[in-house]
């Protein structure tokens, strides 16, 4: 029973990182590395929350599916734009992507904190804001299929964000592998001048290819709010796991149905010095690093051995420019 | 669909400049301050209701109004500025060194250490070089550390120096189990509140006087180093082509790692000057963003010190100005994260303009 409860609440741990890491490997297989994801993530969070949130002071009785469908499509909204202002920046622009991103995630992570802190003096209120019959509606089961013993537990006892990530993972691995587009974007991230020459329009694979990452990161925002904290904030409460979500495309080597795994292996390695005997408060502190040791390894093993498909997109970190190919 | 797509860079031509002037490129710069400072306005009088000159007077007040505040201002801006320095012979070198954070974490636990285990043995002067060596060092292994496997296997620089932010960041959190002060309180509090070991003392009567010394030596150090020395000129043409560098018979692999050691150890040091010179205590909020915010003061001053200072002022001034104006309003104070992020945005948008020219299809027409 305890390794039951461990398995899910690995998974309900590794699902925000798994939006994440998907949206990531979304926009690097377009050779842009956007450290902005922390930032986006919680751009995405509290845009989610706050939709909800006035939605809910707007009415007498609200409804908690009305409540769902604002507070997703807001959030979508909140971290594409997000997106948006990477990619003006680095793909028209052509500033420096670390650079971008790391203002994006100063400004996201702020973005954030202030709304979620303010929220309610703003809104004219006290108190913590909360936004419990939205997220009753991000907690549902599934019925019936959740009252099976042990494999009800296990598989469906999540709220459907859960599954659609797994989805999202899974279609963009169809998408990547299989489709003409999906070869075109992997063209651009290995190499833009070859991807250009081919007369694919490389800007506006680049723009859609990291708004829509950013989109989809923004969903793991979403989920830590709603599905796994019920509709409140807690400042900084989403911690690191926006840097989680870029050191799991690193493990999962760029491939979304590895992200799929690894995600559950991260949330494991995140919480399970819960579940160890015997740490005592230092040492939980040192297990908790495990995540980032792990990536580290990965990483350095990844370069070592030099397979060619276990590396990073070429161009990646790069901003391409025509005129100087 | 493409044909939309050729007309629009027919009608918009870009192209890059071949020099711009001073005076030009700092015009370009100053409306973009401009710009960003009405957007931050916009903003800031959208979540208040004020009159936006009211606003801005608050952020001076809050920025240098008093004594006291002016004091913080400047030690924040010198904190700022070393780490940005710090991070200069790196960047130089095309080294993207994200790992400030974790190296100024470093840097801070070491001191810390040094001022809890040796605070009572020893005068305050020689504890204070103990304290630098020790976080240099420090920050020194966490830098040489992603520059070894740069060298040698060529791993992914920035990932790797971004995952050693938070193995450091768990690492000061494990040291704050053995520190903590008072028990249970997961803090290190104010450490050697009492006697001041290990402390920064005032110098000239200034509070934060050595602080101002210490960043300034490594400025003019740094700048000399890399300007004046042949290290320093191998680092740049690293920086430009390694195999450049290989034909010219450089040792790339030494200087990425000699270079990292002398960028981690900086940074190391800065995290000396922020524990003894400023907060007195540890925490895994010690370097507080600032590694990163320090990468783009670093790479929008071109490595020049002097604009280094001007932009780490700038940016400092309008954060302590924010903090002031969210608790005057009863906000929290990461509106100072908001106003910073607009700054940012608008500084490195404007850059495009200095180095490429835009030309519209009907201007370019009327000239010929």
């Amino acid at each position: 029973m305890l390794l039951l409860t461990f398995i899910q609440n690995a998974i309900s741990q590794g699902i925000s990182i798994l939006f994440g890491a998907t949206g990531e490997i979304v926009t690097e297989k377009s050779g842009n590395l956007n450290l902005g994801i922390p930032g986006i993530m919680y751009m995405g969070g509290i845009a989610g929350l706050m939709g909800a949130f006035f939605y809910e002071k707007s009415t007498e009785t609200p409804n908690a599916f009305i409540g769902l469908v604002i507070s997703f499509i807001v959030t979508l909204l909140a971290s594409a734009l997000g997106g948006l202002i990477y990619s003006v920046l680095t793909i028209t622009l052509r500033a420096n992507q670390n650079v971008v991103g790391l203002a994006l995630t100063t400004f996201g992570v702020g973005f954030g904190n202030f709304f979620g802190g303010s929220i309610s003096k703003l809104a004219g209120g006290v108190g913590q804001i909360s936004v419990k019959t939205t997220a009753s509606a991000y907690r549902a089961k599934l019925p019936l299929l959740h009252d099976i013993p042990v494999i009800g537990d296990l598989l469906f006892s999540y709220g459907f964000l859960t599954y659609l990530s797994v989805i999202i993972s899974l279609l963009l691995a169809y998408f990547l592998k299989k489709t003409r587009k999906g070869l075109n974007l992997r063209a651009i991230g290995e190499d833009p001048g070859a991807a250009d020459a081919a007369g694919i329009n490389v800007s506006r694979y680049k723009y859609i290819s990291t708004v829509s990452g950013a989109a989809i990161a923004g969903l793991g925002g979403l989920y830590f709010v709603m599905e796994y904290l019920g509709g409140t904030w807690t400042n900084n409460g989403f911690g690191d796991r926006g840097w989680l979500a870029i050191a799991l495309v690193i493990l999962a080597l760029w491939k979304p149905v590895n992200a799929i795994w690894g995600s559950f292996l991260f949330g494991g390695l995140y919480i399970l010095y819960i579940y160890l005997p015997g740490l005592t408060r230092a040492t939980q502190e040192l297990c908790k690093m495990l995540p980032y040791v792990v990536t580290i390894i990965v990483l350095i093993l990844s370069s070592k051995r030099n397979k060619q498909e276990n590396q990073p997109p070429a161009s990646l970190g790069q901003a391409y420019f025509r005129e100087e190919r | 669909m493409s044909k939309e797509g050729a007309n629009k860079e027919v009608f918009l031509r870009m192209s890059k400049r071949d020099s711009i002037s001073r005076t030009k490129a700092w015009t370009i710069r100053l409306i973009a301050i401009a710009l960003s400072l009405i957007v931050c306005a916009l903003v800031i009088v959208f979540i208040t209701n004020d009159n936006p000159i009211q606003v801005y007077l608050g952020i001076i007040d809050g920025a240098i109004g008093k004594k006291r505040r002016m004091w913080v201002t400047i030690r924040e801006i010198m904190t700022l500025l070393i780490i940005a320095v710090g991070l200069t012979p790196a960047f130089k070198m095309r080294f993207w060194n994200i790992g400030a954070e974790g190296q100024i974490l470093m840097g801070g636990a070491a001191t810390a250490a040094v001022m809890i285990y040796f605070g009572n043995s020893m005068p305050n002067w020689l504890l204070l070089l103990i304290i630098f060596a020790a976080s240099s060092i420090a920050g020194m292994l966490w830098g040489v550390l992603p520059a070894v496997f740069k060298a040698y296997y060529n791993t992914n620089e920035t990932l790797f120096t971004l995952m050693l932010n938070y193995v450091a960041m768990q690492i000061v959190t494990f040291c704050i189990v053995f520190w903590e002060n008072p028990t249970g309180s997961n803090t290190v509090g104010i450490i050697n509140g009492a006697t001041r070991k290990g402390w920064f003392q005032e110098i000239f009567g200034m509070q934060y006087g050595l602080n101002i010394i210490v960043v300034l030596i490594m400025t003019v150090g740094v700048y000399l180093y890399m300007r004046h020395s042949k290290q320093g000129y191998e680092i740049a043409v690293v920086g430009e082509s390694q195999n450049t560098a290989k034909y010219a018979g450089i040792n790339v692999k030494k200087v990425i790692i000699r270079t990292m050691m002398i960028s981690g150890g900086i940074c190391g040091l800065a995290g000396s000057i922020i524990v003894s010179g400023a907060s007195h205590t540890i925490s895994t909020s010690t370097a507080d963003g600032r590694g990163f915010t320090a990468i783009i003061v670093a790479w929008m001053s071109k490595f020049n010190p002097i604009a280094m200072l001007a932009v780490s002022a700038f940016l400092v001034f309008m954060q302590q100005g924010s903090i002031q104006i969210a608790s005057q309003y009863g906000l929290n104070e990461n509106a100072s994260d908001i106003i910073t992020g607009v700054l940012l945005f608008f500084l490195i948008g404007c850059e495009f303009f200095i180095n490429y020219k835009v030309e519209f299809r009907g201007n370019k027409k009327g000239v010929q």
